[in-house]
């Protein structure tokens, strides 16, 4: 059976299986719509996590960013797991001790604030529509790639299955769609990178044959890969990196931003008990560490494998380097995707691929410019099955999954934007005395809404598209996450400290992003260059949401010192999140 | 409420352990430290590589599970455990 067959025959599958779960799934309620009815297993939850946080950005690229920017890169892989600690200790069991559907809805009866409430729906939303771009645009890429059909087609079925399961089910039909797509997904992850592992190191392990000697005798993996590096004028794998400073605050922007996103602290709300949401985070956390360890082990061997196909013998030999004409298979199938791309720059028919140290040797060898002009980050997970060889049904998973990854945090995207918009604006400030079943019938038709926009911004994305994720990991970081901690944490903030923080973290983060990257993004409106010699202390934009979270909570402090502290009753809520006795089921709030 | 309070603090004085040892592994390890640790090797690894890429996350984990064990003996020594 050819690949396109097989291929559509997977992704067919997990598709019917995806509709399956909707149809048995639907929610009756608004528990059931926004928290799953609250009694989801911890365990189940955890990989409901895992699914709802690997986004097609985890799956497809951040291999690929590894790969090559080597050991700079672990600001992704510590900041997006790391922030689950934060999430285990300081948010989640307090806020399912509270025991309401959503996050803004803690904000605002905290703060005993509709405004605080209302600034915490607009940090939520923007979040989560730039984040949910990279996802829809991520299911059209793998349609088109993979099953070759047009990228609009691609977008229009992932707007389909999203809307069945979503606007069907809620929480609850996402939920249990999510923890089949955790599976899907991490298969099609950690198959081929056994593969490679085997044929590489002999050690099926991916974790550990990243660590271990090279079957073919070459010494250790890594120390091969710093060589090759290194001869060829790149920087050294395990060492490279940009500042110090830099590398530092973007992993606690991401860290503290992961804890801080409404689509991952929501999925808290639906395990029964508090010390439940404590363990679900372990469990998340281990689902995600199964992918997350194993992410360095691919960038890494499928760097090698790039490097040692192209240079095939010693640098500067006259055969040293692979001849077009004899090229693999895959690479000339990647040519075609411009995920690859080849200039025969000194008309040798050979490929040279080198980096900035070499410039100066280059000539010698009669090079004239690196001939890989294009080497997209995707491939090195895209092209994976294909460079290690391996059977068709593989190669079908790797689209099964990442289309998995993109629905399943698309979906945990759409409904915290609707319920932000059904229970915390329309409920919560327009028409407090809506009736149940009118309120969930609202959150269906919002979800519908989010679905279409959420579409349509996919079908055509902005050109800031790649940009923006910044900004919703700096938005969570310097407006969301200080809010709940202060709330939890500090009995006497009032709503006069918290709202000036939110407004102060997010004024910042959006100016510090705005200044280098152009006012909403609007090419030409930065008002200075971006790059490090021009940034404030090196720091660059996305890793800014570190340092405007701290001054988040600095005006928090100071301003919440000179107002009157808040009344009794938020007090007495205060103490009461903070032990795990007398938690209910979540309840409406009224 | 004086059941409550001490119980607040012992959460606490567990949190701040916790959160020192996340901020050691990765912060310390894997990023300040990284470049002086790399002199040691772990099998094929250069150790601050390792804590980068693989040792922070195994020990965020076993972080959280030791974290929601810890506080399950404290729920039931304060007596606030959920039935």
């Amino acid at each position: 059976m050819d690949l396109k067959t097989t291929t559509f025959i997977v992704v067919g599958i997990t598709f019917v299986i995806y509709i399956w779960i909707a149809l048995r799934t639907r929610a009756k309620t608004t528990s059931e719509f926004y928290v799953a009815g609250g009694g989801v297993h911890p365990v189940l939850n955890g990989m409901a996590t895992g699914a709802d946080w690997m986004s097609a950005a985890s799956f497809i690229s951040m291999a690929g960013i590894i790969s090559f920017s080597g050991f700079g890169a672990s600001a992704y892989l510590m900041g997006w797991t790391g922030g689950y600690v934060l999430l285990a200790m300081l948010l989640a069991p307090y806020l399912r001790k509270y025991g309401k559907f959503t996050v803004p809805e803690f904000i605002g009866d905290r703060f005993y604030s509709k405004t605080a409430r209302g600034v915490a729906v607009i940090c939520l939303i923007v979040a989560s529509l730039t984040y949910v771009i990279g996802q829809m645009k991520g299911v059209g890429v793998a349609f088109s790639r993979f099953l070759e059909v047009s990228y609009d087609t691609g977008v229009y079925v992932g707007m389909g299955i999203v809307f069945v399961y979503a606007v069907l089910g809620g929480m609850k039909g996402i939920t249990y769609t999510q923890i089949a797509q955790y599976i899907i997904l991490i298969f099609a992850y950690t198959i081929p990178a056994i593969f490679i592992s085997l044929q590489l190191t002999g050690n099926p392990i991916p974790q550990l044959g990243l660590g271990a000697s090279l079957s073919d005798g070459g010494g250790f993996l890594l120390d091969k890969l710093d060589l090759i590096c290194k001869d060829l004028g790149f920087a050294q794998y395990t060492t490279q990196r940009g500042s110090l400073i830099d590398m530092f605050l973007l992993t606690m922007t991401l860290m503290v931003g992961t804890a801080g996103l409404p689509h991952v602290i929501t999925r808290f709300f639906t395990v029964p008990k508090v010390r439940d949401a404590r363990s679900s985070a372990g469990w998340a956390l281990v689902f995600i560490a199964i992918l997350y360890t194993t992410a360095p082990a691919v960038a890494a061997m499928a760097r090698l494998n790039l490097m040692r196909t192209i240079q095939t013998g010693p640098v500067g030999a006259a055969d040293g380097n692979l001849a077009y004409s004899s090229a693999p298979s895959w690479f000339t199938n990647w040519e075609k995707t411009g995920l690859l791309k080849y200039e025969d720059k000194n008309k040798d028919g050979r490929i040279q691929y080198y980096g900035k140290g070499m410039d100066a040797k280059a000539a010698e060898f009669g090079w004239n410019g690196n001939e890989m002009v294009t080497v997209d980050n995707d491939i090195m997970v895209l092209a994976n099955p294909e460079i290690a060889k391996l059977p068709n049904w593989v190669i079908a998973l790797v689209a099964a999954g990442g289309i998995a990854a993109a629905l399943s945090t698309a979906a945990g995207l759409l409904l915290a934007m609707s319920s932000a918009v059904s229970h915390d604006l329309l409920k919560g400030m327009f028409m407090p005395n809506i009736t149940e079943k009118n309120e969930l019938m609202a959150g269906r038709f919002a979800m519908a809404g989010a679905i279409l926009v959420a579409g349509f911004l996919g079908l055509n994305p902005p050109g800031f598209a790649a940009q923006v994720v910044a900004l919703a990991f700096g938005l969570a970081a310097s407006s969301i996450f200080p809010a709940i901690m202060m709330g939890i944490f500090n009995r006497r903030m009032n709503k006069e400290g918290a709202i000036a923080g939110m407004i102060v973290g997010l004024v910042v983060t959006l100016l510090y992003i705005f200044w280098y990257k152009g006012f909403f993004f609007i090419k030409g409106t930065n008002l200075a260059p971006d790059d490090a010699q021009h940034w404030l202390f090196g720091i660059s934009p996305g890793s800014f949401g570190a340092v405007a979270a701290l001054l988040n909570f600095l005006v928090a402090w100071a301003v919440s010192k000179v107002t009157a502290p808040p009344p009794d009753h938020i007090q007495h809520l205060v103490e009461d999140i903070r032990v795990p006795q007398g938690a209910k089921g979540p309840v409406a709030g009224h | 409420m004086n059941t409550a309070k001490e119980y607040w603090k012992a959460n606490l004085r567990l949190v701040a352990l916790c959160i020192a040892i996340w901020f050691v592994v990765s912060f310390g390890f894997g990023i300040l430290l990284a470049e002086q640790l790399n002199s040691v090797r772990l099998g094929g690894y250069k150790l601050g590589f390792w804590f980068a890429q693989q040792g922070s996350m195994y020990t965020f984990v076993a972080l959280i599970f030791f974290y929601a064990y810890r506080m399950s003996i404290l729920d039931r020594k304060f007596g606030v455990r959920e039935d």
